[in-house]
């Protein structure tokens, strides 16, 4: 079966551009796979995406998007795709309906009707559900300009959602949102994930968001520089540590040199666990402890030691 | 038929920002009025007994005809301001035409011209303009010819603009001039050659000149106000709105790709 999203050493160079923003970029993400592209700003992310969903021309490589090339496809591709975008992308002067109203018939799903009443019985339905889904209710009527920043995220999420997209990009989805309006926006993703059978293609810059991704893809100056699952990337980048401290030191050290287990000192002992589990290394101590703590590396921590390291 | 259905979705949004815009709507009222009962009636007064045709009508054509080409082809340059606060983006990841998509805005655009248009027949009407049941029913060809004429200029226009403000000046630059040279207020019969090149040049001056063809048909005064006749207007128009709206397309698709 064909990758939902298939990318192959893809750049794009502006026209004013002296240097290329995406510079050879690879990746596959399978079928209903969370995959997150993350980077800092101006790493190359939001210019991936609008190729990918047939907003910007490439300049070279290959994109193919549930099988069809978004260059010689590109109507195909944008039936496939729903996007969130990073700016708010509704229409002011509308209520949320008519933003809604205004994507379907774009999608081609329904015939345009100049009132909500004269459209089909299935749209109603339709947009009274998944009204009612996201928690809008018959805010979805109001104004867009009356409703509050969450409000409006849940209502492009419900445009996107119309056309049952395969693949849905989510573009910095929680930027400018509170953290109960954030929380409450992925608690209704990850219910989206267990309903659909729906791929989901994430950047953002909140790397907590990136840790249930199946796979997570940094890119930095318009290359990769990291790609695994989240575990991989962090054990590849950040060392898990296990913190220990005994009444008698004198004896844990030389219990640690025994066992040959690298550490170091700081007012406590400090071991990489380099692989080894942390139970392990527990027990085959001896000494009866004071202290024991393990220290896991975020996501965060991985990006920002790759970053570093590749400033360096 | 899917095609159809978004350029109707595209056209209805426009129209229902105007009927949702107060401003708008207070300007297509009082406007006629300005321009046909103070600026026509002032002219008649002065003006009328020596040129031999009734400034009134005059005036209402002038204005009616710069009123549907003006106002869909700054209507066009509200694509970029959807571009400016990011709805453009939603309209161009849809699987809709690009050409669909400046089609359905100048069909709004157009849709939102002839609204504007209705209160200036009205105070015609009332100031007995001589217009019969014939004449508007004519002048709704007219209306729709001079609208797309407008809008295809209008797209065209887009193309060398980056934001609003360019576009106001722009604007002002290009339309500002045609009202001389399309002869919207006064009489443009006799020109200096330079000036009677550029006025060649103004696709108003066409619009105009249709909008005067129809409503003067088969008076004394046709001779004295028309220009051309109404089939040569409808000929130039045509090839200027196929000239504007193959090269405006073209424009505005590679830019909105290939940045």
């Amino acid at each position: 079966m064909a990758p939902a999203i298939e990318v192959r050493e893809l750049v794009k160079r502006y026209r004013k551009g002296t240097v290329n923003a995406v510079d050879g970029v690879s990746f596959d993400v399978e079928e209903g796979q969370f995959f997150a592209l993350l980077g800092p700003n101006g790493a190359g992310k939001t210019t991936t995406i609008s190729i990918l969903t047939t907003t910007l021309g490439l300049t070279s490589g290959t994109v193919k998007i549930a099988g069809h090339d978004v260059v010689r496809e590109a109507s195909a591709v944008r039936r496939e795709v729903g996007i969130i975008f990073q700016n708010p992308s509704l229409d002011m002067n509308l209520n949320g309906e008519e933003n809604i109203r205004f994507h379907a018939v774009l999608y081609r799903l329904y015939p345009y009707r100049p009132m909500f009443r004269l459209m089909p019985a299935a749209y109603r339905r339709q947009v009274r559900e998944l009204a009612d889904v996201v928690g809008l209710g018959a805010e979805v009527f109001k104004p867009v300009r009356r409703l509050s920043g969450g409000m409006r995220r849940k209502l492009e999420i419900i445009r996107g959602l119309m056309h049952h997209p395969k693949v849905l990009f989510l573009d910095e989805p929680t930027s400018g949102l509170d953290t109960a309006s954030r929380r409450n926006l992925w608690q209704y993703i990850s219910e989206l994930r267990k309903q659909r059978d729906i791929t989901i293609c994430l950047t953002t810059h909140q790397l907590a968001e990136a840790e249930d991704a199946d796979r997570v893809c940094i890119i930095d100056h318009g290359h990769v520089v990291a790609m695994g699952a989240p575990s991989e990337v962090k054990s590849e980048l950040v060392r898990e540590k296990l913190h220990i401290d005994a009444a008698d030191r004198s004896a844990l050290r030389r219990r640690l040199q025994k066992l040959k287990v690298p550490f170091s000192e700081d007012g406590h002992f400090v071991i990489h666990l380099d692989g080894r589990s942390a139970y392990e290394v527990v027990h085959s101590i001896e000494q009866p402890l004071t202290m024991l703590r393990t220290e896991s590396a975020t996501l965060e921590d991985a990006y920002l030691r790759l970053l570093a390291r590749e400033d360096a | 038929m899917p095609e159809l259905n978004a350029i109707a979705a595209i056209a209805g949004r426009d129209l229902l920002k105007f009927f949702r815009d107060p401003g708008r709507l207070i300007a297509a009222v009082v406007f006629p009025f300005l321009m046909i009962f103070l600026l026509g009636g002032t002219l008649q007064l002065n003006l009328g007994r020596s040129a031999g045709f009734n400034f009134i009508g005059f005036t209402f054509t002038g204005f009616l005809g710069m009123t549907l080409f003006q106002s869909t082809a700054q209507g066009l340059s509200s694509l970029m301001e959807d571009r400016l606060n990011d709805f453009a983006q939603e309209v161009f990841v849809s699987p809709v035409s690009r050409y669909s998509i400046v089609f359905g805005k100048i069909v709004g655009e157009t849709l939102v011209a002839i609204m504007q248009v209705i209160p200036f027949v009205l105070f015609a009407l009332v100031l007995r303009v001589p217009l019969t049941p014939t004449h508007i029913a004519l002048l709704v060809p007219v209306a729709l010819l001079s609208c797309f004429m407008g809008g295809a200029f209008g797209l065209l226009l887009l193309n060398t603009m980056s934001d609003t403000r360019a576009a106001n000046q722009i604007f002002n630059f290009v339309f500002l001039p045609q009202y001389f040279l399309a002869g919207l207020i006064s009489p443009i019969n006799v020109l200096p050659w330079y000036l009677a090149v550029l006025s060649f040049l103004s696709p108003m001056r066409y619009v105009i000149d249709l909008a005067r063809g129809v409503v003067y048909a088969g008076t004394p005064e046709f001779g004295r106000v028309v220009l051309l006749s109404p089939a040569t207007n409808v000929a130039v128009l045509g090839t200027m709105f196929v000239v504007f709206m193959v090269a405006g397309t073209a424009l505005f698709v590679r830019r909105e790709t290939s940045r």
